[in-house]
């Protein structure tokens, strides 16, 4: 449990990361460093979207599996790490 | 010849190819049999050359769309858990969390991010350099049809007049009538609305009022009181926040005796006085607090006698707050300055511009150059300078058909645009061509009655003698300023203005030449005729002379 705490810690720490959620396989919130509405909006949205994009990584070559998801914005840059059960979500500031 | 016969369980196989270099038949031409054809000579063949046509279908009929919204709540929680129970939930979240396979995962992923975190991308720097858009520009002017909106009432009437909302693009009023003599059907509804551009097909509200309105307005300092003129002559005003019925009319007494053809809202600091003005010839000044009788009255009479029955009839105004004079267009076809500050002078006409050869639907002021101003009438529409009284300065060529109204485009000192008869809305662009329109839209197939741009807007819309009001969308090279343009158009108004004042000035020399010497004329014709005959009777004497010279030397 401590190592999970300091893990996530450590993430959030890192220069630039604005917050980090860790949504389960519902699309759930499970952890989260942001206020509510934003995780469920972000946990929901990424959710799906990992969910077409692994499906998009295996239907061009049923071998390949989606190991990161990246999405660079005008103002933000979302990193998604999939995982079979769970999604880990970071948002971080993309200029440094 | 000799011929095999299979049997028919055999045919319909597969054939069996092989190589073999064996030759079996070797059959050579035979040129004889080439006698027994004939050359088919050249004749005509016909081939499919037509028009292309193509189908397609519409349904003309309205398909009502009504959007929902959707609650949606927060799903994925299992069953026995609602969302907004924080204590269940918090205690769900605990439980996932002291789960071996969570921690594991996201102690994996978050090497995994981490890992990625470090791989800046190369191009993790802005991707574009400026965030500039590049503008299209088109030079070729168009404009596109983006709405219709039609009169729900089964009884067509023309749509006169439109008036956009001054502050909120999306709202249009428009005062339906009938402008042909007693033409109006008996059981004609004289509502007016106020429409809702992005729903066509019920208007946002109705205004109400005894006779049709011709002429509308909104007032631009409080912008939900509008005034019309109608049908019988009276002026009333209406409150947007009060409701459809007008909040006061003018008594009948003291309105016009014909119907109201324009109405404009004087912008003063109170921003409640207006001027109207009607065929009796009458323009009246009105303060909407009381609109039991006008303020002042102004008479269009030429003689200045203030005779009613000589006046001209008023169909189109234009008042220019920077300008102290107002014009009016009449039916007569002349346009008439007018002072604006009665109590000042006695002759509240100060000239008029004649050239015109049927009423005058609109006039204009140019919004850049406000001592030109356009007029549309009978099939020209033509620009006039304020110092030329005896002619326009430019005249458009005549048209097949009558020109029923014109406008300025509020952006582009060069552009204004007119509509036809015909149904056709005409964009013009001066410093382009002066002969023909720029851009030659058919609308719709009856006449259109108006026109009206909305400032600062690439919109605009015409109404129809159907009571269809048209949203058209114009190319955004027309309702941007283009770079010069106000130079060359004020040179070319300057050169043209210069034309006329030299062409005036030599028909008044040449007039007043004739006029100081009529007599000397007469005398010189006189002369000129005794010498006509002299001529004449010495030159038959001299011909008689030489004939008889010849008569004797045959002899």
């Amino acid at each position: 449990m401590a190592e999970v705490e300091d893990t996530l810690k450590r993430i959030q720490a890192q220069h630039g990361v604005i917050g980090t959620i860790v949504v389960n396989g519902e699309g759930i919130p499970i952890r989260t460093t942001l206020d509510n509405s934003t995780s469920v909006q972000y946990a929901g949205l990424l959710h799906q979207l990992t969910m077409k994009a692994r499906s998009a990584v295996r239907d061009i070559d049923p071998q390949n599996e989606l190991t990161f998801l990246r999405i660079r914005s005008k103002k933000h840059e979302i990193m998604v790490a999939p995982d079979k059960e769970y999604l880990l979500i970071a948002i971080q500031n993309p200029s440094e | 010849m000799e011929m095999t016969y299979q049997q028919k369980i055999e045919s319909g196989r597969w054939c069996k190819f092989s190589e073999s270099a064996v030759v079996h038949e070797d059959i050579p031409p035979d040129p004889s049999l080439a006698l027994e054809y004939i050359d088919r000579g050249t004749c005509h063949v016909g081939t499919q050359f037509s028009k292309f046509w193509s189908q397609h279908e519409v349904t003309p009929f309205h398909t009502e769309q009504v959007s929902h919204g959707m609650n949606h709540v927060e799903g994925g929680w299992p069953e026995t858990i609602s969302a907004n129970n924080d204590e269940l939930t918090l205690r769900y979240r605990k439980k996932v969390q002291k789960d071996e396979s969570y921690q594991q995962t996201v102690i994996e992923t978050v090497s995994v991010m981490e890992n990625y975190k470090q791989k800046v991308l190369e191009k993790s720097q802005v991707y574009f350099k400026d965030n500039r858009v590049v503008v299209k520009r088109e030079d070729m002017a168009s404009a596109r049809i983006i709405n219709v909106l039609r009169d729900p009432k089964k009884e067509k009437r023309a749509a006169t007049s439109l008036s956009w909302h001054p502050v909120d693009n999306h709202k249009l009023a428009v005062a339906y009538s009938c402008v042909e003599f007693q033409r109006g059907p008996k059981n004609m509804s004289s509502d007016s609305y106020i429409w809702n551009i992005e729903n066509n097909k019920q208007p946002e509200m109705t205004l109400k009022s005894v006779s049709p309105l011709v002429c509308l307005e909104y007032n631009l300092k409080n912008i939900s009181i509008l005034i019309g003129g109608s049908y019988n002559g009276q002026i009333g005003f209406w409150d947007t926040r009060s409701g459809s019925q007008p909040v006061q009319i003018s008594a009948n007494e003291h309105s016009h005796k014909d119907p109201v053809y324009k109405v404009i809202w004087l912008q003063t600091k109170i921003g409640t006085e207006a001027f109207s003005a009607s065929t009796d010839g009458q323009v009246l000044f009105w303060d909407i607090r009381n609109m039991s009788e006008p303020t002042k009255q102004l008479i269009l009479d030429p003689a200045k006698s203030k005779n009613l029955n000589n006046a001209f009839g008023a169909f189109s105004m234009e008042f220019d707050n920077t300008m102290p004079k107002f014009l009016v267009g009449t039916e007569q076809g002349l346009v008439v300055l007018c002072n604006r500050k009665l109590e000042t002078t006695d002759e509240p006409i100060v000239c008029t511009y004649s050239g015109h050869l049927g009423p005058v639907y609109a006039v204009q002021r140019n919004p850049f150059f406000p001592k030109y101003f356009l007029t549309v009438a009978d099939w020209t529409a033509r620009i006039w300078s304020e110092d030329i009284r005896l002619s326009s300065i430019m005249s458009t060529k005549y048209h097949t058909s009558h020109l029923m109204d014109g406008c300025w485009s509020p952006v582009r000192p060069a552009v204004f645009f007119t509509v036809k008869m015909d149904g056709t809305l005409d964009v013009w662009d001066i410093l382009l061509k002066q002969k023909d329109p720029v851009l030659s839209l058919k609308v719709c197939d009856e006449t259109l009655y108006s026109i009206r741009v909305k400032n600062d807007s690439p919109l605009m819309c015409c109404g129809s003698q159907l009571g269809t009001v048209t949203l058209l969308k114009m190319s955004p090279n027309l309702c941007t300023l283009q770079s010069n343009e106000k130079g060359l158009v004020s040179e070319m108004f300057e050169r043209e203005t210069k034309r006329e004042k030299i062409l005036e000035a030599f028909y008044k020399e040449r007039n007043q030449i004739k006029q100081s010497c009529p007599k000397e004329e007469e005398d010189g014709r006189a002369e000129l005729q005794e010498l006509l005959a002299e001529t004449e009777t010495e030159f038959f004497e001299t011909i008689d002379v030489k004939k008889k010279k010849i008569q004797v030397d045959e002899k």
